[in-house]
């Protein structure tokens, strides 16, 4: 067993317990957006960072891939873990702004506006797709390509994968293109964001016999029309 | 189609887990870009995924999926060749071709590329142009060195590279000498034969020093045909029966003064030869 504190807090866990799941037996709220159980850590978001150690030596690191080692001091809400986090969800809120989870955690951590150049992205990176698609699905059809800005996520060559089998996953963890929303549902609608957004079922005629996870979803009725 | 694994290096570098890099490089070389079917291959082989496959193939600039030119222009806009005018080439070299960086021409002959650094800051700005580097550009011989460079750049400086040497050759039917000591190319007396390829009949110069590929001719010769070559002085037609070792291209056997038969390839451009000296050990 490994002894950690956790804002203060002691408690003992198993070798090769994340930082992240340290906090959460502990009920310490940490904001993840890249993370999902059942899905290898990724540590793509930089949400769920924490601070460890103490004085001039402490460092932000991300709690969902940093396993816990022995007397770690970790904090998980000091004002500079915070004010880091504000800024993630500002540079979120920059790329992605009509993604309902990104409102949703920019809203409890009272971030309302953010300062840089708007873009309307539909896709921040997170890697939760490939993830579900290699590690859940099994199928491995969609993964990076390119580097730097010109880095996406995609099928080799962009034409239908073989091994993707229309199962929806990849959409169904997606946080920035969450079609299972509410946007056939007016009164709660909030985003708005899937009206903006062309879902690859659009285009594939053979969607409907598929199992499909975003069901009820808008698209298929419109189609169906 | 089997367009990797013709001579089973594939297989030997899949067996290695962390190989893919070097797996790819090959193909790129074989190919000069990376082709579907090849990456499709290297997935099966490897029996990793494509996804994986086609993720590392994109994310370096080295790999193309593209079809490349012939040739390869590389224009180097690192800090030191920036600050001493890499744009301004760049941008010459963009408007000699008429393409932008990361285009081929329409011709194929050219791919211009920009790159962040070459490592050779002290000879900036660079320019490298199918491996060959060219320091401290200036955009006026821009047009001059992608001029050459469609003619070839493997010119050897005969000054410096001791595998050159100048031999002395007859023809080896009549055994009359082939030289022409007035006309000299690298400074030495050239090899004057006779060619014809299609209707055109006409001399041919060609450097006589072993390792040099300089020649010159009465006619432009058309890259990658075989032209047939003649002795000037028995009129007798020099093919002989050896192939080109590199493309199937008759060779033109010619004695060496000394002792020893040189074989040229008679297919423009390709580099082909043989060297048999009596006595010596080339």
């Amino acid at each position: 067993m490994i002894n950690l504190h956790i804002n203060g807090l002691r408690v003992s866990v198993e070798k090769g317990t994340t930082i992240l799941e340290a906090a959460k037996f502990l009920g310490f709220p940490i904001p993840t957006l890249c993370h999902m159980e059942g899905l290898s850590p990724y540590g793509a978001c930089r949400l769920c960072v924490v601070e460890i150690g103490e004085g001039p030596r402490s460092k932000l690191v991300s709690s969902c891939t940093y396993p816990a080692e022995e007397g770690l001091k970790v904090r998980t809400a000091s004002s500079r873990v915070v004010k880091a986090r504000k800024m993630v969800l500002e540079l979120l809120l920059a790329s992605c702004p009509q993604s309902k989870v990104i409102q949703d955690l920019a809203s409890a951590h009272q971030v309302s506006r953010q300062r840089f150049k708007q873009e309307y992205e539909d896709c921040i990176l997170c890697g939760l797709c490939t993830r579900m698609c290699e590690e859940q699905m099994m199928a491995k059809a969609i993964g990076f390509r390119g580097r730097g800005e010109n880095r996406s996520i995609g099928t080799p060559f962009d034409i239908k994968s073989e091994v993707c089998r229309l199962c929806g996953g990849c959409i169904y963890v997606c946080p920035a293109c969450q079609l299972r929303c509410t946007y056939n549902q007016p009164e709660k609608a909030i985003c708005g964001g899937c009206a903006n957004l062309s879902p690859p079922c659009v285009e594939k005629e053979k969607f409907d016999d598929m199992m499909c996870y975003m069901d009820p979803c808008v698209v298929c009725e419109i189609k169906k029309d | 189609m089997n367009p990797v694994n013709s001579d089973g290096s594939l297989k030997k570098l899949a067996e290695e887990r962390d190989s893919l890099i070097a797996i790819l490089e090959n193909i790129q070389a074989k190919y000069g870009y990376l082709p579907e079917d090849a990456l499709r291959e290297v997935a099966t082989e490897t029996g990793r995924s494509l996804v994986d496959i086609y993720g590392v193939a994109t994310f370096y600039r080295a790999f193309s999926l593209k079809p490349r030119g012939r040739h390869l222009v590389s224009a180097c806009l690192g800090t030191a060749c920036h600050v001493r005018g890499g744009p301004v080439i760049a941008k010459e070299i963009g408007k000699q071709l008429d393409i932008k960086p990361g285009q081929t021409a329409s011709d194929n002959e050219f791919t211009f590329e920009t790159v962040n650094c070459l490592g050779a800051c002290a000879l900036g700005p660079v320019v490298v142009v199918d491996g060959h580097y060219f320091p401290n550009m200036k955009t006026s011989i821009v047009k001059q060195i992608l001029e050459k460079s469609k003619l070839g750049l493997e010119a050897i400086e005969i000054d410096t590279d001791q595998r050159v040497f100048p031999v002395e050759v007859s023809c080896s039917r009549c055994n009359h000498s082939l030289m022409d000591s007035g006309h000299l190319i690298d400074g030495h007396p050239s090899i004057r034969i006779t060619i014809s390829f299609g209707n055109v009949h006409g001399w041919l110069a060609l450097s006589s020093l072993y390792g040099s590929y300089n020649v010159s001719s009465e006619y432009e010769i058309p890259p990658d045909i075989i032209v047939n070559f003649f002795c000037p002085h028995c009129h007798a037609e020099l093919l002989g029966a050896s192939k080109c070792g590199e493309c199937g291209a008759p060779m033109v056997p010619m004695i060496v003064r000394g002792g020893g038969v040189v074989q040229i390839c008679s297919r423009r451009g390709c580099k082909g030869h043989m060297l048999d000296l009596d006595g010596v050990n080339v």
